[in-house]
Formats: C-alpha cells, sequence, structure tokens
C-alpha cells in the first residue's frame, strides 16, 4: 500500500447505525472530522448527539458501519482498545472526577499508569495544565471541594494530560451554574484556537458561534445539517432545524 | 483470678492459636474475596460464572462442612499435605472469602457508573481501573459489613477446636477435663474474645472517620 498523499480525517464514521433495543437511535451516520476542525453537535434532547459523541471512543458500541479515528478502525474492547482511548480526550457532563483522589493526582493518574510516564515529569505537565485551566492554586483538594465550573476545567486538564489528537466534550456545561458556564467555555475556545480537533455536542449557541468551523444539526437520530455556523445560524435549509432555532434563539 | 493464673499458660497458647488462624485466614480472605468480586464484575463471561458458582456453593455450606471436608475427603485427593491448623485456615479463608466477595462487590455497585467511564476512555485497562479508581472507593463505602465479616471470622475459628487444632475454642475441653470451674473459665473466654474484638471495632471507627473527610 503506498502512503496517503493527504492525512486521514481525524474521526470518520461511516453508515453507522446504533440501537437501544427496539428504538434506533442512530441511523446511518456519515461523519468526517479533519484534523484541527472544531465541530459543535447541535440537536434536542433525545436526537443521539450524546450518543454519537460515546460511539467515537466506543463507550456505546455501534451496530452497523465502521468509526476510525485517525485512520485506524476501532478495536474491540481490550488493551488495543484501551490504547486508542489513551488518544482521544474526553469531557462528561457529569465531570466524573476521581472523587478519592486529589486534583492533581486526578491529572496524574492516567498519564503514570497509562503511558508510564515518570511520577516527576508527569508532575511538572500537570501543574502546567492546572495552571493553563486557571485552577492550580487547587491542585491538592478533593474534587467535592471544588466548584461545579473547576471541576469542570480539572476533568479538562485530566484529559489533555494525555496529549490527546482529539478532544471529545460531551454537553460539558449541562450540569453547570449559569455563572460558572462561560469560564469553562474559555478554556474550551482557548483550545480551539491552539488548534485541537474537537466534537463538542452541546446547547451553547454562543460557543458554535465563537469558536466552531462546523456545525452538526441532529434530529431523530440522524444528521439533518452539515454547515458553517453563520449559515447554519441565519439560513437553516431544514424545517426541523428552523423549528429547532426558533425554539432557542427566541428569548 | 486464680484460675486464670493456673490456666494462664493453656490461655496463651490457645488464643495465640486463635490469633493466628485469625491473621492469616483474614489476609487470605481480603484478598481471595477481593478476587472474586474483580470476576463477578468483569467483562469476561467465564470470570463472571466462576465467581457466582464459587459464592453460591461456599456461602451455602455450613462451616462445619467445610472444615469435616479439610480433614477427613481433602487428604484422600493426596494434592498437599496440610496439619490441621493449615487445614484450619484453608477452610476459614475458603470459607470467609465467599462473604468478604460479595461486600467487595455490593462496595463496587455504589461506585457511579460515570467513574468507570471516565478510567475507560482515559485508556485505564480493566484491572486498572478496578485496581486505582473503583476499588479504592468501593472500599471506603463498605468498611463496616467487611469489619463484621471479619468479627464473624474470629469467632469462626472457634469450630477448628472441633478438628483438633488447640485454639480459645478449645480451652474448655481442658477445663472440664480436670473439674475446674466451668462459669469462671468460660466467662473469662468470652472476656478475652471481647477484648479481641475491641481493636476491629476501633479500625472500623478509625477508617470511617479518615475517609468521610478525604472526598
Amino acid at each position: 500500500m503506498t502512503a496517503p498523499t493527504t492525512a486521514p480525517p481525524m474521526i470518520k464514521m461511516a453508515g453507522v447505525d446504533k440501537f437501544f433495543g427496539p428504538l434506533h437511535v442512530l441511523k446511518n451516520v456519515n461523519l468526517e472530522v479533519p484534523k484541527g476542525q472544531v465541530v459543535v453537535v447541535l440537536g434536542p434532547s433525545g436526537s443521539g448527539k450524546s450518543t454519537l459523541c460515546r460511539t467515537i471512543n466506543r463507550l456505546e458500541p455501534i451496530d452497523s458501519g465502521t468509526i476510525e479515528v485517525d485512520g485506524q478502525p476501532l478495536p474491540a474492547e481490550g488493551k488495543e482498545l484501551a490504547r486508542l482511548r489513551a488518544d482521544v480526550g474526553m469531557v462528561f457532563q457529569s465531570f466524573n472526577l476521581f472523587a478519592h483522589k486529589s486534583i492533581v493526582d486526578n491529572v496524574l493518574l492516567a498519564p503514570v499508569k497509562v503511558r508510564k510516564v515518570p511520577q516527576n515529569e508527569a508532575l511538572e505537565h500537570a501543574t502546567e495544565l492546572l495552571e493553563r485551566v486557571g485552577i492550580a492554586n487547587q491542585a491538592g483538594k478533593y474534587p467535592a471541594q471544588l466548584s461545579g465550573g473547576q471541576q469542570q476545567r480539572a476533568a479538562i486538564a485530566r484529559a489533555l494530560a494525555m496529549r490527546p489528537k482529539v478532544m471529545l466534550f460531551d454537553e460539558p456545561t449541562s450540569a453547570l451554574d449559569p455563572e460558572m458556564v462561560q469560564e469553562v467555555l474559555d478554556v474550551m475556545t482557548t483550545l480551539a484556537k491552539e488548534g485541537m480537533t474537537m466534537l463538542v455536542v452541546t446547547h451553547e449557541m454562543g460557543f458554535a458561534r465563537k469558536a466552531a468551523d462546523r456545525v452538526i444539526f441532529m434530529a431523530d437520530g440522524e444528521i439533518v445539517e452539515d454547515s458553517t455556523p453563520k449559515e447554519f445560524f441565519s439560513a437553516p435549509k431544514s424545517n426541523r432545524a428552523k423549528d429547532f432555532l426558533g425554539k432557542i434563539l427566541t428569548h | 483470678m486464680s484460675l486464670l493464673s493456673t490456666y494462664s499458660g493453656l490461655f496463651l497458647s490457645a488464643f495465640a492459636t486463635t490469633l493466628k488462624l485469625f491473621a492469616f485466614s483474614a489476609v487470605g480472605s481480603l484478598l481471595l474475596g477481593t478476587i472474586l468480586a474483580m470476576m463477578r464484575v468483569s467483562p469476561v463471561p467465564v470470570f463472571r460464572a466462576a465467581g457466582a458458582t464459587y459464592v453460591t456453593l461456599v456461602r451455602n455450606t455450613p462451616l462445619t462442612l467445610v472444615f469435616f471436608f479439610f480433614t477427613f475427603a481433602y487428604p484422600l485427593l493426596k494434592i498437599l499435605k496440610l496439619d490441621y491448623e493449615q487445614g484450619a485456615i484453608v477452610a476459614l479463608t475458603l470459607y470467609t472469602s465467599a462473604f468478604i466477595c460479595e461486600v467487595v462487590r455490593s462496595g463496587i455497585n455504589t461506585v457511579p457508573v460515570g467513574q468507570a467511564e471516565a478510567s475507560r476512555a482515559l485508556g485505564l485497562t480493566f484491572t486498572q481501573m478496578l485496581g486505582s479508581v473503583v476499588l479504592p472507593q468501593a472500599m471506603r463505602s463498605v468498611v463496616p459489613p467487611l469489619v463484621s465479616t471479619l468479627i464473624a471470622l474470629l469467632k469462626n475459628t472457634t469450630v477448628s477446636a472441633g478438628f483438633s487444632v488447640g485454639d480459645a475454642g478449645a480451652i474448655q475441653s481442658t477445663l472440664s477435663e480436670e473439674g475446674a470451674n466451668m462459669l469462671v473459665g468460660l466467662s473469662w473466654v468470652a472476656f478475652f474474645f471481647v477484648v479481641l474484638v475491641l481493636p476491629l471495632t476501633f479500625l472500623q471507627r478509625s477508617l470511617e472517620k479518615r475517609w468521610s473527610v478525604a472526598r
């Protein structure tokens, strides 16, 4: 095989179908995300956007179709999959910081255990990341002692500690008090500007407008629209997108 | 007091044996019980089935029967010769680990699924996830039942007395042979058991206190 002239897309989903029992949550999803692109996934609740995000690192296995990350097909459960997941950062709605470990230990754990980075080197990187997300002074505290916004920033630092090729955000601000949303979005915006490949499931239209290169609109398990933020917000093509935007943009 | 001084040698060696039985089988059953619990939550069906079968089989068997097995049936298998004390330790360990397994497993079930998801998303393997994230949190939530199981183990060691082991459960037979006052003698045995159990209760309290702050 000859080397491809262009780099493979960072994420490639082809003909992906997913069922929860009788419920068809992802219907023939095709999506390619090139390296460095920031994609925001919008859609009403139950449209399958979170599931789409979770299939990319196989937290949700799919029923048919293929998913590739950086040109490599998702392996089945096991060591191979763990290796691939190490390259894919994920940030959850409910933060999921390790409750029994301090913030800095949360950030250290995976690099030390998975990447076998020496402790002092990992600590240096962790401190740097915590500074970057603005919570270096909280490093010794436990997750429960932090505000939601601080916890989510710690979770972002934890994901970045693995030096991922791509970051997945599954409604990162949905569980936050309104006054804490911005501090998390600011971190994400910076990350986007630095060229990280990102797939962000969110309801934050401001972030989509400002930071996204591309907007995907999903409804009933299908990708209904795939356009630029400008196009999507000013001239949505489908009725479902118009309906959706009408509901959220009126107030 | 006079009874205690007359039989001080007997009490000392008997309770030393009790402590030895307890220490070895406590460590053994904590290890085996945790491994069994890991098997019961493993993604591999064979491990799950093996763990479940073990618990069903052993938990539903009387402890004396396990002892009978290691005294009379096991030697016929001619695998590895065990003396009475070793046999007792193995019997107690196998029996108690079934209970420890269920306690640990219930602890695992209290850990939110997001903790496991975050571990997997970071690239941790199943064993790393259990060892670094899930089990440490699971153990914190099951300190009281875990200590209860260990206290039951400490008291269960007395069954060994029926199988030629000279532990605290065997004190009464010497006392009664020699016509000592049983009321006084057995009260002393009970007293020393309380003394042995108390440190476990303190351990439980201090662990609970320490871990309630640290999260």
